[in-house]
């Protein structure tokens, strides 16, 4: 059979789309990168005030605390939401460009990189405020983050894929994310979560990416074993499966774009 | 070893499956709806060698875009080979990756890589690429502010830049003022010299003598006849209403 009559650059189309992606985004908007900012510093504001003045909580330095689990959870439900739509919304490339396929939804995650970049720096910046010094245990933070990226894009593989097919698996992703905030330790310490949940929550990479955050940025520790080892497993296997199930479908998606 | 090659390829739709919601799904579960089945193009064959080139005339809806789409690589075909061994461009529906809130030089790029240029070639010609689309400092604005005419330029200089084995042309040349029509002209001429293939579409059949030297006639999906093209080209303009020119016969 036939290989690829593409055969162009990789890299530089998936910089490109990556570029295109964020440069919308931001061109539309006055103020730009500062309202990067802006989403998190407010939740952030509103959830202190709440936990601190309303429900006062033993938890101390809460913004760093919310903050830890905002950002991954923000990433993941953007990234997720919006790469979900990613092939449908391409179907002019799609159905004019022999590109290959993959190269779209693993763009729309990176774009999405690039705005995490901004907010993974307002998240050190608090925490440096709040005297939790640098420390060695940074160095794991490339390796999380890593790992959630790679989980997320699995994710959005398969669901951009199944959107192609079925239009109202978005509405799905969205009503999910909406669960998910209140299923993810985001405004609650692990420690209130009863024991015979702990393995499902630690086997669900959001929640373990809020608790390895707050190991390394807090407790200025090494996130515990068991979370790392959940995490290489649970994201390993998600990417397999999205880079699986895209292949085997892709070669659909023009009949029913 | 032949460039294109179709091995009895067919390629069916299913009619009325796009865009489908939950409830489409389950609707055609509970009721066991027949598909019908749209036959785009029914075993189909042909060869193009290196450095010939074929023009694909036919009615709308005769099977000339999915024939296309297959030699692009766009979709696979139902039944049947469809072996291309080249690089394929083409100009199908052009600007159609475009995004009316990116620079002109924005869109150049973003296109180029679609396209598949790399980096290094886009940087190299990338003045001729400006030049030759003439838009002058337009070239630095957000699309939204050309006209139609401006963005089929830039399409255009972009697309002729790729350097293809094989480049589809599908009724793009109508675009334009003249001036900018002749540089067209002039560039298909130069592949055509450069001993490329070229890939026609059009269903005005006039305007392709000065590339093609054979056609390749299109009906309901099925190849009604594939021959040198001034023998197809009467035959078929005879069919399609319009009176047999007698110099022909």
């Amino acid at each position: 059979m036939k290989k690829h009559a593409w055969g162009g650059d990789y890299l530089f189309l998936l910089t490109n789309l990556m570029q295109k992606d964020f440069k919308i985004r931001y061109r539309n908007m006055s103020l730009g990168v500062f309202w990067s900012l802006l989403n998190p510093l407010v939740t952030m504001g509103v959830l202190t005030f709440v936990f601190t003045k309303i429900f006062p909580s033993s938890q101390r330095a809460y913004p760093v605390f919310v903050l830890c689990g905002l950002t991954p959870f923000n990433f993941f439900s953007l990234a997720w939401g919006s790469g979900t739509q990613a092939i449908v919304e391409s179907t002019a490339f799609v159905k004019r460009v022999a590109i290959p396929r993959e190269i779209i939804p693993i763009a729309s995650v990176l774009s999405n990189c690039l705005h995490l970049v901004i907010q993974i720096a307002l998240l050190l910046f608090v925490t440096l405020i709040y005297n939790n010094p640098v420390n060695k245990n940074w160095l794991w933070l490339p390796v999380i983050w890593g790992f959630f990226i790679v989980f997320v894009t699995g994710l959005v593989m398969i669901t951009s894929a199944i959107n192609v097919f079925v239009r109202d698996v978005r509405y799905l992703v969205e009503s999910f994310n909406a669960v998910l905030f209140w299923l993810v330790p985001v405004m609650y310490p692990f420690s209130f979560i009863p024991k015979q949940y702990h393995e499902i929550y630690e086997l669900n990479p959001v929640a373990a990416m809020v608790m390895a955050l707050r190991n390394i940025l807090m407790e200025n520790s090494a996130p515990g074993g068991h979370i790392l080892r959940n995490m290489a497993l649970v994201s390993s296997v998600t990417f397999m499966a999205g880079y699986t199930i895209f292949r085997s479908v892709k070669r659909s998606f023009y009949d029913y774009l | 070893m032949a460039l294109i090659e179709f091995e009895g390829v067919t390629k069916t739709f299913r009619t009325g499956t796009s865009a489908k919601l939950i409830i489409g799904h389950i609707q055609d579960r509970l009721h066991r709806r027949e598909r019908s089945l749209f036959h785009a193009l029914t075993n189909v064959s042909f060869q193009v060698e290196r450095g010939e080139s074929l023009a694909i005339v036919g009615r709308n809806g005769a099977g000339k875009s999915t024939l296309l789409s297959l030699v692009a690589g766009l979709v696979d075909p139902n039944e049947g080979r469809v072996l291309v061994n080249g690089r394929v461009a083409a100009l199908l529906e052009l600007g159609s990756g475009f995004h009316t809130d990116l620079t002109g030089v924005e869109n150049l790029w973003m296109n180029a890589s679609l396209l598949g240029l790399t980096r290094k070639r886009t940087a190299e010609v990338y003045d001729s690429i400006v030049d030759f689309a003439g838009i002058g400092d337009f070239i630095n604005k957000p699309l939204r502010t050309y006209s139609s005419g401006m963005v089929v330029r830039l399409a255009f200089a972009v697309a002729v830049h790729v350097d293809p084995d094989i480049l589809i042309i599908d009724e793009v040349l109508g675009v334009g003022d003249s001036a900018f029509r002749q540089k067209c002209l002039d560039k298909i001429h130069e592949f055509h010299n450069l001993g490329k293939t070229l890939l026609f579409v059009s269903h005005a059949a006039g305007s392709l003598g000065a590339f093609c030297d054979r056609a390749l006639w299109l009906d309901h999906g099925q190849v009604v006849a594939d021959g040198p093209l001034d023998e197809i080209v009467p035959m078929y303009e005879g069919e399609v209403p319009v009176s047999v020119p007698e110099a022909h016969s």
